[in-house]
């Protein structure tokens, strides 16, 4: 199979029509699964006791927020490398997606926080830097609305969402070394999880939700893309059964 | 003026190094700011209004400003920097000087870095000379206060090298200036955590130098990478 096959927009978006409506289904089975495991067969947590069912959500949303930022800095660097529309498109349905995931992951954590730290918001070295990711992923999505051309939207939001990935680390590190509050990670690679295997099945399984989520409702923002820029084309008006 | 003063000082380069082009982008810019005192006093001003602000604002006690301080200094460095942005690129990009600019035979990654080594003498020196006296408005004893210039010295170059991509990127944009704003200040965390970590660490006893090194490993960063972001983002502007 030829890989560039499906860099055109003509012949990628039937294709994306079918994994978005499978990654749909995958996400609603998965989000099922998972909210059961996590509201009824997780035990209670020993010190935080009901408040802590709140990372069944908190910890998938904050973990994709970070990975999709990376996705869209992938796609951005194809997109200026290459100069391949459809990178580029890919880069421009991802921004939203991540923007909300950033904010979900702030949401719940201010609604984690309350109980267990007395406080909605904290200085936190990780809190603020999934603010401040969240503000990026915003001035990307400003930025592609700030310029008219859709030619040079693409390559401006590249070089910025590439600047904002070189950066993001540093950000990162900055922010850790400058205030640390946060619980460590619960979940490494490297060491055996300290949850119980019940709560850490129900955040993998919501995990792989907010993954099949995030698929779908990205590819369907990009088959949105894909027919507003080539409206004129012909390939359009036979995918939309005007022809 | 400005596109009689391009043409000549072309014709007599001899040859289009990229050391040539920083050095005349420099000198031109140099000459172009000199020649608009006023927007440069403006900036200054702004920076002295800003910082006089706060202890208004809360309230004028040595314990409670002295702590306040570094971070005030810092922020209001930012703000006078982000100000100043739009000079970068946006009176050329007006009246088609950087369109010549780009055509000229000199690498625009070296001319580029010439208007930000302009732009930082023009704004980021004075804030850093400045900053030593307003810090003693803020009852900053003598260390502090020459560790806060030694961190601007090192900060403000950052903060024009990151600026001029967000500046180039928003070029002839609607609202370009709350966009700027939205893009380049996140960015600027960093400089603004170790550049008043290292005040507040010589407050506390501590050394500066963990601080400042990490800025100047900043400052590398950024002088390696933003000169070339910033071109790219000029041709995209310019497309």
């Amino acid at each position: 199979m030829n890989f560039f096959h499906y860099a055109s927009p003509a012949t990628f978006y039937p294709l994306a029509g079918r994994i978005a409506r499978a990654c749909a289904i995958a996400a609603a089975v998965l989000t099922a699964g998972g909210l059961y495991l996590a509201f009824v067969v997780a035990p209670s947590d020993a010190t935080q006791g009901e408040a802590y069912r709140i990372i069944f959500i908190h910890v998938p949303t904050a973990w994709m927020a970070m990975f999709l930022y990376l996705v869209m800095a992938f796609w951005s660097a194809l997109a200026l490398g290459f100069n391949t529309r459809l990178s580029a498109m890919m880069a421009q349905a991802l921004a939203p997606t991540g923007a909300l995931m950033a904010f979900l992951a702030l949401w719940t954590g201010a609604f984690w926080g309350r109980p267990t730290w007395g406080t909605y918001w904290a200085w936190d070295a990780r809190m603020t830097s999934t603010l401040i990711l969240l503000f990026l992923y915003l001035g990307v999505i400003a930025l592609r609305h700030a310029i008219v051309d859709p030619r040079r939207a693409d390559r401006a939001c590249a070089v910025l969402a590439l600047v904002g990935a070189v950066n993001v680390p540093i950000i990162y590190f900055s922010v850790r070394w400058w205030n640390t509050l946060h619980q460590g990670s619960t979940v490494s690679l490297t060491a055996a999880p300290k949850m119980a295997a019940t709560m850490l099945a129900g955040m993998l399984v919501m995990t792989l939700a907010a993954w099949c989520y995030a698929i779908a409702v990205s590819l369907t923002r990009a088959r949105g893309i894909m027919l507003e820029r080539e409206s004129g084309a012909a390939w359009t008006r036979l995918a939309v059964g005007t022809a | 003026m400005t596109s009689a003063a391009l043409h000549s000082s072309a014709a007599l380069a001899p040859s289009h190094t990229p050391f040539g082009g920083l050095r005349w982008a420099l000198a031109r810019d140099l000459r172009v700011a000199v020649r608009s005192k006023g927007e440069l006093g403006v900036q200054l001003l702004f920076y002295i209004i800003v910082v006089s602000l706060f202890p208004l604002a809360v309230a004028p006690d040595r314990p409670l400003l002295a702590a306040l301080g570094p971070g005030v200094l810092w922020v209001a460095a930012l703000l006078a920097s982000l100000l100043s942005l739009p000079r970068l690129f946006a009176g050329d990009f007006a009246d088609g000087t950087l369109e010549q600019v780009v055509l000229s035979p000199y690498p625009l990654p070296a001319l580029v870095s010439g208007k930000i080594a302009a732009h930082w003498l023009t704004t980021g020196l004075p804030i850093s000379a400045l900053a030593p006296l307003l810090g003693a408005q803020y009852g900053l004893e003598e260390a502090p206060r020459y560790v806060l210039a030694a961190a601007l010295l090192i900060g403000t170059p950052v903060l024009s090298l990151l600026g001029a991509i967000g500046a180039a990127l928003t070029l002839g944009l609607r609202g370009s200036g709350s966009l700027l704003a939205l893009l380049i200040l996140p960015l600027y965390v960093p400089v603004l955590i170790f550049g008043a970590g290292a005040v507040e660490a010589v407050r506390g006893g501590l050394a500066a130098t963990p601080h400042l090194s990490l800025l100047a490993a900043c400052l590398l960063l950024a002088l390696v990478g933003a000169p070339f972001a910033a071109a790219s983002a000029v041709r995209i502007a310019l497309d």
